[in-house]
């Protein structure tokens, strides 16, 4: 069992839990991520790890309720327990001193890049920050982005902060500028970083992007996370989940993703009532 | 041996006890065992027809070498409790051996009552033992041994590491065992379907291994929470590698991203060790399918297929690219298989997979094959017969084709020697690798194979690990 330290709501639908996982502590690097399984009847869920303390033990989860993992999760109190939390699974991300970086964010998926962010500026890089999401509310870790950054642009589909749009116009506007851009790293729901990796391709920046897509053993063992990339099957779980983004066949993966949607319905009736 | 020949001859030897079982047509809308087991009398009455051979030919045949006449004639005399401590003094999994063994080609094979008429059900009475036990609550541990100044670590809680594990434990070595998943058992639990090897069984098997005084640590996935360099750094003096063969294999062929479309693995785990079949109670999904089509013809392809059926499939084809002669699958399972009204697709060969426009599989294209020349097997080599191509209608397809090696522990550790495929190179006799102290057995050093050739290679381990750690300082 792994007991919930600190919660913390970032908006109405998105929580942040800090756990009490000693072990995954020590291990986990940006980029990687955890499996959480709620209790004896639950699914095993995949989720990127936020941030973590190597000597107080902890790590830290964000997510958004989509579900009824999600939905239940979001209900957990401080002291409450986890039945399982395995990890740290997939490889971290590469960090290194490219240059110039571009980190982008959207959703929740801001949170996972965060720690990303950091590891980059801490490594000397000149990072601009692209978060986005649909509104205000679900803006989340604008202010840690600001403190990692040179730069932030902050995007909300209905303008209700920072620039009206998606994420993919002020980074168009600064491959337009001509300024050399040498490695952008995308993290968010599938459909943006489909459109993040094609408004990138033409310009030819190394993009990166971390994928979602439905895990089950989350050790290699069942293959439900296979992701064409290149022409050749991978596992989002054991070679991912970053992979480089102009090889990845986003419209399978949006397809796959689709796979339990009436499902999902079912299993949200059990807790609606 | 002559004598034994001779009094076979004289005396009449009745035929088998029959064990009950489910009926087909009640079985197949339920997850619960097939076989019922057989009752006191019944066992004691099989038990019976053992000829007490003094050269025992059947425990020759048993990769753990269980005294297997000793514990029969326990039976025969209706001492369950004796016969119990008997087969657990070589075999901590007897219920589960006596469920999943394939008798018929081990124990069962080398008896002499077979030579005319059935063999003694020696599986049948392993598990008959092990259940008495379990059902009477009067299974104990044996006495702690004193305890050893040295700790093993045994990575994966599968047939092999809960050999290795309870081997080591019982000769009073501080034993550890790492499981990557939520729960301990690995194929037992993942693999092999509840009315094949009921799940509670599983768990007081793991249990009876935990009473001897093994540390069972789950959700640890060694290779990435510990390197193995790292166990032995942090005080382990040896380690056992029992990770299984868990990759799924796929054919490669167009369509096989469709949804719709899944490795046996995927569709078995989420039956068995997610329970996806009691969903919603459960929240682990699956596809309740109504044409389904099961690719392969090993015990996996057995197991898809049969639970495909109990999930509420109307058709269910396994398809097999050879004939039924070759189905590498035992016979038991294939005539369940049938009985549970299977429709065999045999030498017919998937090549592509057809989806409609919201990117779910409805069709599968196979070509038929014949049988050519006999290939490095020794099997006839299938070989596609041209224009034959056909369309059979699908909304569900399972590759059940076999697994290949995980990589992840076998990458993260420096030094381990592999084959070409990726399985660990590990000595026959006593499964050390090309590292110090690391030995490793099971399906990760044979490929996939049996439930009880990993346990046999587990008892070997055991074996010389605990001489290497009486030999080192």
């Amino acid at each position: 069992m792994y007991k919930v330290l600190d919660k913390k709501k970032l908006a109405s639908t998105v929580t942040l839990l800090k756990l009490d996982t000693p072990e995954i502590a020590k291990k986990v690097k940006p980029g990687q991520f955890v499996i959480i399984r709620l209790n004896e009847e639950g699914e095993r869920l995949p989720l990127t790890v936020n941030d973590f303390d190597r000597e107080k033990g902890t790590i830290t989860i964000v997510f958004q309720e989509v579900g009824k993992t999600t939905k239940l999760l979001g209900k957990l109190e401080v002291n409450e327990q986890i039945a399982d939390v395995v990890g740290p699974l997939g490889k971290h991300t590469e960090i290194e001193k490219f240059g110039k970086v571009i980190c982008i964010g959207g959703g929740v998926g801001t949170a996972v890049i965060y720690p990303v962010t950091r590891a980059l500026y801490q490594a000397g890089n000149e990072v601009v920050g692209i978060v986005g999401a649909r509104n205000k509310d679900l803006l989340t870790f604008v202010d840690e982005m600001e403190a990692v950054t040179n730069q932030l642009i902050v995007t909300t589909d209905d303008g209700s902060q920072g620039r009206k749009g998606l994420v993919t116009e002020p980074l168009k506007e600064i491959l337009d500028s001509g300024e050399k851009i040498d490695h952008i790293i995308a993290i968010g729901p599938a459909i943006m970083m489909k459109f993040v990796c094609k408004t990138t391709e033409p310009y030819k920046v190394k993009t990166i992007v971390s994928l979602n897509p439905i895990m089950l053993d989350a050790t290699g063992m069942c293959g439900v996370c296979r992701v064409r990339v290149g022409g050749e099957t991978k596992f989002g779980c054991v070679d991912g989940p970053e992979f480089d983004g102009h090889q990845v066949d986003f419209d399978s993966l949006i397809n796959r993703l689709k796979q339990y949607v009436a499902e999902e319905k079912i299993s949200m009736a059990t807790i609606e009532g | 041996m002559a004598d034994e020949g001779k009094k076979a001859k004289k005396t009449i030897i009745p035929d088998r006890v029959h064990m009950a079982e489910q009926a087909a047509e009640e079985r197949v809308s339920n997850f619960k065992e097939v076989p019922l087991g057989y009752t006191e009398d019944q066992a004691a009455e099989e038990a019976k027809r053992c000829l007490q051979c003094k050269k025992a030919a059947c425990s020759t045949g048993c990769p753990v070498e269980i005294n297997i006449p000793e514990f029969i004639k326990l039976v025969a005399e209706k001492n369950f409790q004796e016969a119990a401590k008997k087969i657990k003094s070589t075999n901590s999994l007897p219920a589960v051996c006596g469920r999943v063994c394939p008798q018929e080609i081990q124990c069962e094979s080398k008896c002499i009552v077979g030579k005319k008429g059935d063999p003694v059900s020696i599986g049948g009475l392993e598990r008959f033992v092990a259940d008495w036990e379990r059902d009477h609550g009067t299974v104990e541990a044996p006495p702690r041994p004193q305890a050893r100044n040295k700790k093993v670590a045994v990575v994966g809680s599968g047939p092999a590491g809960l050999t290795v594990a309870s081997d080591l434990a019982k000769l009073g070595y501080g034993v550890t065992l790492f499981e990557a998943l939520h729960k301990t058992g690995g194929v037992l639990v993942y693999g092999i379907p509840e009315f094949r090897l009921p799940k509670a069984i599983v768990q007081a098997e793991v249990d009876f291994v935990e009473s001897l005084g093994v540390e069972i640590k789950t959700n640890a996935l060694i290779g990435k929470l510990y390197t193995i360099p790292e166990l032995m750094e942090s005080g382990y003096d040896a380690v056992f590698i029992g990770i299984g063969a868990g990759g799924p294999m796929f054919m490669n062929i167009p369509g096989e991203e469709l949804n719709g479309v899944y490795s046996a693995n995927e569709f078995l785990t989420r039956s068995n060790l997610m329970k996806a079949y009691l969903f919603p109670e459960y929240d682990t999904p699956i596809k309740k399918n109504k044409k389904v089509a099961v690719v392969g013809a090993g015990n996996v392809a057995m197991d898809s297929v049969r639970t495909a059926i109990r999930l509420g499939a109307d058709e269910v084809y396994l398809v097999y690219r050879r004939s039924e002669k070759e189905m590498p699958a035992r016979n038991e399972e294939i005539e369940r298989a049938k009985e549970e009204n299977a429709i065999l697709k045999l030498l017919t060969n998937p090549v592509r997979l057809i989806g409609n426009d919201k990117g779910w599989v409805t069709g599968m294209e196979c070509i038929k094959m014949e049988l050519g020349e006999p290939d490095d097997s020794g099997r006839r080599r299938p070989v596609p017969i041209k224009g034959s191509e056909f369309i059979i209608e699908v909304d569900d397809v399972i590759m059940a084709l076999g697994t290949n090696a995980n990589p992840l522990l076998t990458q993260a550790t420096p030094g381990l020697e592999l084959n070409k495929w990726g399985y660990v190179v590990a000595d026959e006799e006593t499964c050390a690798t090309s590292i110090k102290g690391v030995y490793a057995g099971g399906d990760i050093v044979t490929g996939s194979a049996t439930v009880i050739l990993a346990m046999g290679a587990g008892r070997k381990a055991a074996k010389a690990i605990d001489s290497y750690l009486s030999t080192s300082a």
